[in-house]
């Protein structure tokens, strides 16, 4: 895999060492490792089953749920190893929150589906710390001029970039460290895929994101950083701008131009 | 092109543009010949058509553009196929420029065929034009071929342009000194040879632009520059 630098450990958010992954007999995920870096966009990219979602998954431990899934090797968030068996992996979920593809509100309230996380975390004092936390995450998620004054409606009520923003205010209430996105905008027109880009560009002072997307320009809009998986590979991980303009790999080159590699 | 694109289209796009730029550079090419010779041979009427052809390549140009633009909205190009577009557009300007260069030698023709030659002076233009067309010629190939040595060659052979317009300049202007009723000829073989050093330089940054296509990078060693023409004056000691 290619480099293109090597930043201090203390940038670093997300480290996965050697992950290898496998579904059954199948190997998913050869040999990865990558810093994410703290405060950054970072895009994983490369054609559909290269593996960028799986590991992306590996990032809040949602492979648990499948069970022929095995992971081996090391991820560690802030130093710590998320696979440790003393991980809460309810609370390892609050950390690190995720936006996945279709919006999917809960069959609740605007309201609740903010308040949800931070009541069964556990996270506030009082009914009127939870409001405005509640607003305060709407207002983060730029959501909350559009819903103010309904937010005891149905949050699948919302349009469908409404509804992403919302799934966003909810991952942002419970105060993760990084986010994971699951091709976020990929349900959306071009105006509401804006916004969210514009949410990302914003979001990103506070939160590590992860995105993985199918959409170089993207890619190449809203992240710092950019990984290209080809295979269950990483083939080059590096800056955005590098990537984009000038790729070391010739599969990444080839993917990026949409050329028959 | 070893590898084609998915999207059939893009191919044939990318090749209808670069096919546009060498068909204007190989105009461009025709026009430094034609003025030149035009020059040599006192031939006004080969310089009124190089004054003639000249919206030729300004309508390439501008097709260049209309076509790179629509690429870039409609295939949003990455990596070497967007370096491809930004180096296409660049070298078309300076494709124009250099057109425009032997426009403006073909224009000061009228007053010079009225006059005698003003000693070697032609000869040294025509040298120093000879050289930037083969500049041109290897530049545009070195673009085609994606050749980064022959296009920092072409860029490094610019100084000697450079100093054969520094000898221009002093020779004329000791004609100048020897006899003031020289001035106006000797002042239009000035603008000449301005010309010719302007394409050249432009030439070199065509080069930059095929090294920064093919590498990704632009040249980062300094081009060494020789035209001092800027910095002389006449000083009574010349004459000696």
């Amino acid at each position: 895999m290619n480099m293109q630098e090597t930043d201090t450990l203390s940038k670093t958010q997300v480290s996965a060492r050697n992950v290898n992954v496998f579904y059954g007999e199948k190997q998913a995920l050869h040999n990865i490792t990558l810093d994410v870096k703290r405060n950054k966009v970072t895009s994983f990219i490369g054609p559909s089953g290269c593996g960028k979602t799986t590991f992306l998954k590996c990032i809040n431990r949602m492979n648990d749920l499948i069970d022929i899934c095995r992971i081996e090797g090391d991820i560690l968030i802030d130093g710590q190893d998320i696979y440790d068996k003393n991980v809460d992996v309810v609370a390892l979920r609050a950390h690190v929150g995720m936006v996945f593809q279709k919006p999917n509100p809960f069959p609740k309230s605007i309201f609740e589906n903010v308040a949800y996380g931070m009541k069964i975390h556990n996270m506030t004092k009082s009914k009127s710390e939870l409001e405005d936390r509640v607003e305060d995450s709407l207002r983060r998620a730029a959501l909350w001029d559009e819903v103010k004054d309904r937010l005891d409606q149905p949050g699948t009520g919302l349009s469908g970039g409404q509804q992403q923003r919302l799934c966003i205010a909810r991952t942002i209430a419970v105060q993760p460290r990084v986010i994971l996105m699951d091709e976020p905008a990929s349900a959306l027109d071009p105006i509401a895929t804006a916004k969210v880009e514009e949410l990302i560009h914003e979001l990103r002072e506070n939160f590590t994101i992860i995105i993985v997307t199918h959409s170089m320009q993207q890619a190449a809009r809203v992240s710092q950083h950019t990984a290209f998986f080809h295979l269950g590979e990483l083939v080059e991980y590096g800056k955005t701008n590098t990537i984009f303009t000038n790729p070391i790999d010739e599969r990444t080159q080839n993917y990026i131009t949409g050329r028959i590699g | 092109m070893e590898n084609t694109h998915i999207v059939g289209a893009f191919d044939k796009d990318l090749k209808k543009i670069e096919g546009l730029l060498l068909e204007m550079g190989g105009l461009v090419e025709l026009q430094m010949a034609d003025v030149m010779m035009a020059l040599v041979k006192r031939d006004t009427t080969l310089g009124q058509e190089v004054r003639d052809k000249d919206h030729r390549i300004d309508a390439l140009e501008q097709k260049i553009n209309e076509r790179a633009v629509r690429l870039l909205a409609l295939r949003q190009p990455m990596a070497d196929d967007l370096r491809m577009i930004i180096a296409i557009m660049k070298v078309s300007a300076s494709l124009e420029r250099i057109g425009d260069y032997a426009k403006n030698i073909a224009k000061r023709l009228s007053v010079l065929v009225q006059a005698p030659p003003i000693g070697s002076s032609e000869k040294t233009l025509k040298r120093m034009s000879d050289l930037v067309q083969l500049m041109v010629s290897d530049v545009l190939d070195s673009f085609l071929k994606r050749d980064i040595e022959l296009a920092d060659d072409v860029r490094h052979r610019d100084e000697e342009v450079d100093l054969m317009n520094n000898t221009l300049f002093r020779e004329l202007l000791t004609y100048m000194m020897e006899d003031p009723r020289s001035i106006s000829v000797c002042m239009h073989l000035l603008f000449i040879a301005k010309n010719i050093e302007r394409a050249g330089d432009h030439t070199t940054s065509i080069a930059e632009q095929v090294h920064y296509m093919a590498s990704g990078s632009l040249p980062t060693d300094e081009r060494s520059k020789s035209d001092i023409t800027s910095t002389m004056a006449v000083h009574p000691d010349m004459e000696s």
